[in-house]
């Protein structure tokens, strides 16, 4: 099954069979919701039986990178041969196997600037969910201006030395390796002096503390390094170079973060979805509003498409991702600011049984915040496509 | 799903046809045009017939290059650019799609002299002064074997020059679509003076004889034929809209690049920079519906309508957006007729209109997801 040479009629025909057969009855429940996926790592605890069978068919045919190179763990799908992938994928409803930070951030970023050796060394274990990676970017005064960063990483002959602290760390307190952005040279200009580095969550002197946020749960954290050592070898491309490293990553985030919403492309319409929950969208204003939304969202799908169609070879979208981000997330948001109208009083309780979940609706005001904000991917546009501003 | 990005052929099209257009008809044409009291340049639409534009819809055997409606809405979005005034929608665009559901005889011969660009054709379908084809009122009564037509058709869209008009009238059991010569005795054609300062004509049919001859397809079915000529004709409307928007939002760029204030371009201000920003995301939006519409006429023509619906009405949002950002972002000189922004606000507007507005492509695409 699975390579580029494969006509895509005997793909489907193959792929629909093996799906058939090796997914699990229990994950054939469309299910996304967080306490229902699996993350893997080292600590992962399965929650059944059939999640872990799942994963470990998926990844024995390399399905949970499908476009990866098969030596790291990939089925080096091409982009027609992937879009029936999940075209199967959503005909039987089936499970994601695995949700990853790997897959979706570090992996294009070490396709792209690592070293054979770091490839095989670090992408099979995330293609089989076995090492859980998050992300040490912001910095208590390295927002937005993210280059500004300071966590302090010194050149100690055989190894490097590294203080400081990270914030927005999700998943931190679960994680077993971080990629971070660290200041290796303090005396060059801020975007000329920062590295991109791989640390072990366990050595000593890295400590994580959850934050808790506004919808009541704690995917956040801090994370400080006081005096922790790594090995030299654990850079990703050249030394002093990691913000290239950093940015091409950042456009991987926010394509995931952009197709993260609720209704893009086959999902449900929020007209349907909002006739559940308020009884019937009786609401002039309301359905106008959700109206507008369901245009935006169907043409922003599409558009997420057309520029997944444009990119060759996995190599991302490119500076479009700030577009995609923007758009993306500003409709999310107001998707759930429209489930939580129609939903009414219903949605005023924490867990309550009905209507909407005011933990989700809290959760989606990150989104035009996390992985650059909305007005970050403006000036991003404005600079890099338009070149406005000398 | 069909693939979004643009293929080879219609990069070459679209490039072949700017360049034509830069030099053809560039805006300050249709200003010219306006000028001389103008509505329409017979030389440029020979040329555009010339190479193989009006029967781009046009099946081969009638003389056409049959391209399909990607490649008409590639068309339509370089014209869209530089707000190109000619019957290309009404006539390549929605009749050649409504002639090429019938065969026959008389349906071929009339392809074929729209491809040959030697005769024109515009819409009547309008009653009232929102796009509503259900609520259509005009009566085709029966007399004999042939017709008897009586009413007012309003916005006919390049109907004051036309040769010939596709007329959508009542019949005993339903609606029928007539094709009348204009001057067919009972015709009366009023121009109207368009903001857009384009081709559109009210026109009254008092006591109109048609024959069986004169119905394209069959009686009492106007919509087989007519359906797939409206989605055809909205989807190449949504492609012009949004080659319109890009069109004002290059000015408008360009001009934040140029023009000075305290100091330093404008196009410093952060403040611009986001709304140009949040623009050029609008019409990147926008331009994968308006593919997708095309992609899906040519390839599942009978299930087309949310894609085209989806197109439409994003475009109308699109355009409106970028000639109300276009002008505001000029500042005063975007108020002025001297300078070219306003043609674009006023053909945004116009196009808003027809064929179908927001609202209701809006519903259209409601009714398809099932609000």
């Amino acid at each position: 099954m699975a390579s580029n040479s494969t006509d895509p009629d005997q793909f489907r025909a193959e792929l629909r069979d093996w799906l058939e057969h090796n997914c699990p009855a229990e994950m054939r429940d469309g299910s996304s919701t967080d306490e229902n996926m699996c993350w893997g790592g080292k600590n992962w605890v399965f929650q059944s039986d059939a999640q872990q069978i799942w994963l470990q068919r998926m990844a024995a045919k390399g399905l949970t990178v499908p476009t990866w190179p098969k030596a790291y763990g990939g089925a080096a799908l091409d982009r027609t041969c992937e879009k029936i992938f999940h075209q199967e994928m959503g005909r039987i409803n089936a499970r994601p196997p695995l949700l990853s930070f790997g897959i979706w951030m570090l992996g294009p970023a070490l396709l792209h600037f690592g070293t054979e050796e770091q490839k095989l060394h670090y992408l099979p274990p995330i293609a089989r969910g076995e090492v859980r990676w998050c992300q040490g970017y912001s910095e208590p005064g390295a927002g937005s201006d993210l280059a500004s960063v300071q966590t302090k990483c010194e050149d100690m002959g055989n190894h490097w030395l590294v203080n400081g602290q990270k914030v927005w760390t999700s998943y931190a307190d679960k994680a077993d390796w971080i990629f971070a952005l660290v200041r290796t040279d303090r005396d060059a200009k801020k975007h000329l002096g920062i590295s991109f580095v791989l640390i072990d969550m366990n050595s000593p002197g890295v400590t994580t503390r959850p934050i808790k946020l506004i919808s009541g749960v704690s995917p956040f954290c801090e994370t400080f390094f006081d005096d922790v050592t790594f090995p030299k070898e654990q850079v990703v491309g050249s030394i002093n170079r990691g913000w290239d490293v950093a940015k091409y990553l950042l456009t991987h985030e926010r394509e995931m973060i952009s197709a993260g919403g609720q209704g893009l492309g086959g999902g449900r319409a929020l007209g349907a979805v909002l006739a559940d929950q308020s009884g019937g969208l009786t609401d002039a204003t309301l359905r106008a509003a959700a109206l507008k939304s369901e245009v935006d969202a169907l043409a922003i799908g599409l558009t997420l498409e057309r520029y997944k169609d444009q990119a060759e070879g996995g190599e991302g979208v490119g500076d479009a991702s700030a577009m995609l981000k923007y758009v993306g997330t500003e409709l999310n948001k107001q998707r759930h600011e429209l489930l939580m109208s129609a939903s009414g009083s219903d949605a005023l309780e924490w867990d309550g049984e009905q209507g909407a979940d005011p933990a989700d609706w809290l959760r989606t005001k990150a989104n035009s915040i996390e992985g650059g904000t909305s007005e970050v991917m403006l000036s991003i546009i404005s600079r890099r496509v338009l070149r406005l501003g000398a | 799903m069909a693939n979004l990005t643009k293929t080879e052929e219609e990069t070459m099209l679209a490039d072949a046809a700017r360049g034509f257009l830069d030099n053809a008809a560039p805006v300050s044409h249709l200003r010219k045009q306006r000028d001389a009291g103008q509505t329409y340049d017979a030389a440029l639409w020979k040329e555009m017939a010339a190479m193989g534009w009006t029967g781009i819809l046009v099946p081969e055997s009638a003389g056409g290059s049959d391209m399909g409606h990607a490649a008409a809405g590639v068309l339509a979005t370089e014209m869209g650019k530089t707000l190109v005034s000619s019957p290309f929608l009404s006539s390549a665009v929605i009749a050649a799609t409504a002639l090429r559901q019938v065969t026959g005889e008389r349906c071929a011969a009339a392809l074929a002299a729209i491809a040959s660009g030697d005769l024109t054709y515009a819409l009547a379908i309008d009653e009232g002064n929102k796009f509503t084809p259900d609520a259509t009122a005009m009566l085709a009564q029966r007399v004999g074997n042939g017709f008897r037509l009586n009413g007012t058709k309003i916005f006919v869209v390049d109907g004051g020059l036309a040769d010939r008009i596709l007329v959508l009238a009542r019949t005993e059991d339903g609606m029928t679509l007539f094709d009348l010569p204009t001057e067919r005795e009972g015709i009366y054609s009023n121009a109207q003076s368009m903001i857009d300062s384009r081709d559109a004509a009210r026109i009254a049919f008092e006591n109109v004889e048609a024959t069986g001859d004169d119905v394209v397809g069959t009686v009492d079915d106007a919509m087989r034929v007519l359906k797939p000529a409206l989605e055809a004709g909205q989807a190449a409307l949504a492609a012009e809209m949004t080659g319109l928007a890009a069109g004002a939002f290059g000015m408008t760029v360009n001009y934040l690049k140029e023009r000075k204030q305290f100091g330093v371009t404008i196009g410093n201000f952060q403040a611009l920079q986001h709304r140009a920003a949040h623009l050029w995301c609008e019409i990147e939006v926008t331009a994968s519906a308006v593919t997708n519409a095309g992609r899906l006429l040519d390839e599942d023509p009978d299930n087309a309508t949310l894609a085209v619906s989806l197109a439409k009405a994003r475009a109308t949002d699109t355009a409106k957006l970028a000639v109300i950002e276009g002008v505001q972002m000029h500042g005063g000189i975007g108020m002025t007729d001297a300078y070219d922004m306003g043609f674009y606000m006023k053909r945004a507007r116009v196009s808003a209109e027809w064929l179908g507005d927001y609202g209701y492509h809006a519903e259209q695409v409601a009714r398809l997801r099932g609000f």
